[in-house]
């Protein structure tokens, strides 16, 4: 199957009350490009599952700016100050979730796990409402696996198969979001011909990427 | 800031950057706690982890030198040592929960004498998110708070924290200006007191009760 693909192909994978997963740390490793191509569709009702909502000109904070997400999975919005007004508003409902939590049920969802036991948050009030399991006298929590129609991920260099090699820390959430999507976009910043990427150092490997955008997003952070 | 409260905020990462022993892996947490760095002791080879993804985070790179893929986790552009790698988050936080890092450092709100934090929401106020405090709370092997004594004369130090917890019983140390307070299951001990102020200005200055030994050092700069 041909994976590199134009914006136009993709469109039809986009809808209003969709849920997404959109890979990156405060807008580093986020495909700018993508985001731009959400804007663009004009769709809305958004579940937007990101580490961080950045901030309101830079990565998937410009969708909360432009009032798209309508409930937003996220460990940190302190530096984006739209999403903690919306939220205020009650037109963005905000499940905070603990960083390594975040991961680990994408991970789980991406990894066909039943969810994750973490100790993270117990006895606080991340514990509300999860069910608490002992093991061996240890509590902890357990945190159910996070799936999403679409993954936007960004990547360094993707050969034309779809294997990615991330760039610095830019990998971030992108490499477990790539398998947790029903439908996982790649846009990448090179676009190298099979065999030139050193195998060994691939850390998304081409069964998780369904298509490939070439990068024509903003890379300045 | 003003030049007083900067040096105050020096002398604390100065004193905390003597609780590390060679070869440590440590995680600083944004604003003071990242001052710590710039105190290590000559000798001493210590490494740190950015929870975006990097061990042995490097110096902010030069006017020129940076480059969007390296940030740290306060999103500022870094750069990694020769010896250093780069991960994902799952990964990060694996390294954060497993109990592979030696200590991190992070600011409170509030601690208390059970060696309870709160430095993630003010309910109604600020709602920043708890980012991976929590995840590194529960998982290093020593928490460091470090923090001004009080909040503009309004203790921080408490019998019992009333906001929401970030982590139940986890912190080891707590450093400020004025006192380096040691959390054990007695209580908190009042271990070393700065040697501009005395031991009744400290007592006046926290709401907890301290646990004073007959021979509380003097903190010298």
């Amino acid at each position: 199957m041909r994976k590199v693909v134009t914006k136009n192909e993709i469109k039809k994978y986009f809808f209003d009350g969709m849920s997404l997963m959109v890979g990156g740390f405060m807008g580093c490793g986020t495909p700018e490009g993508l985001v731009d191509l959400v804007l663009e569709l004009g769709i809305k009702d958004i579940t937007l599952i990101a580490t961080d909502t950045a901030t309101t000109e830079r990565g998937v904070g410009r969708l909360i700016a432009a009032k798209r997400i309508k409930k937003l999975y996220a460990s940190h919005i302190g530096l984006n100050p739209e999403t903690g007004r919306q939220m205020h508003d009650g037109t963005i409902e905000v499940e905070l979730v603990p960083q390594g939590s975040l991961a680990e049920k994408i991970r789980a969802g991406g990894f066909g796990l039943g969810g994750i036991l973490t100790p993270t948050g117990i006895g606080t009030v991340v514990e509300e409402g999860k069910q608490i399991i002992e093991v061996d006298g240890v509590k902890f929590i357990l945190e159910k696996p996070l799936k999403a129609d679409v993954s936007l991920i960004r990547g360094s260099t993707t050969d034309f198969y779809g294997n990615v090699i991330y760039g610095g820390t830019s990998n971030n959430f992108n490499q477990v979001m790539a398998t947790a999507g029903n439908i996982v976009i790649v846009e990448t910043e090179k676009l190298v011909p099979a065999g030139s990427l050193n195998k060994e150092s691939i850390h998304t490997q081409s069964i998780f990427v369904d298509y490939i955008i070439k990068g024509g997003g903003s890379n300045v952070y | 800031m003003s030049i007083d409260i900067l040096l105050l905020k020096n002398r604390i990462a100065k004193r905390i950057a003597l609780e590390f022993e060679d070869r440590n892996i440590i995680n600083l947490g944004i604003g003071l706690p990242t001052k710590v760095a710039n105190f290590i002791p000559e000798g001493l080879e210590i490494y740190f982890q950015s929870e975006n993804g990097m061990i042995c985070m490097g110096e902010a790179p030069k006017e020129g030198y940076e480059t969007f893929e390296i940030v740290d986790a306060g999103a500022q552009y870094s750069s990694v040592l020769p010896s250093g790698a780069f991960f994902d988050s799952a990964t990060s936080f694996g390294m954060i929960r497993g109990g592979h890092i030696d200590a991190c450092v992070l600011g409170a709100l509030q601690v208390d004498q059970e060696g309870n934090l709160a430095n993630w929401i003010i309910p109604g106020k600020m709602v920043p998110g708890m980012g991976g405090a929590m995840d590194l709370v529960t998982g290093a092997k020593k928490v460091i708070v470090s923090m001004l004594h009080t909040n503009k004369g309004k203790p921080k130090i408490l019998k019992r924290c009333n906001l929401p917890l970030t982590a139940k019983a986890q912190v080891d140390l707590i450093v400020t200006e004025m006192a380096v307070i040691r959390v054990t299951d007695k209580g908190l001990v009042l271990e070393e007191v700065h040697e501009d102020v005395s031991i009744e200005e400290v007592v006046n200055a926290t709401e907890a009760d301290l646990i004073i030994s007959d021979n509380v050092k003097v903190w010298k700069e």
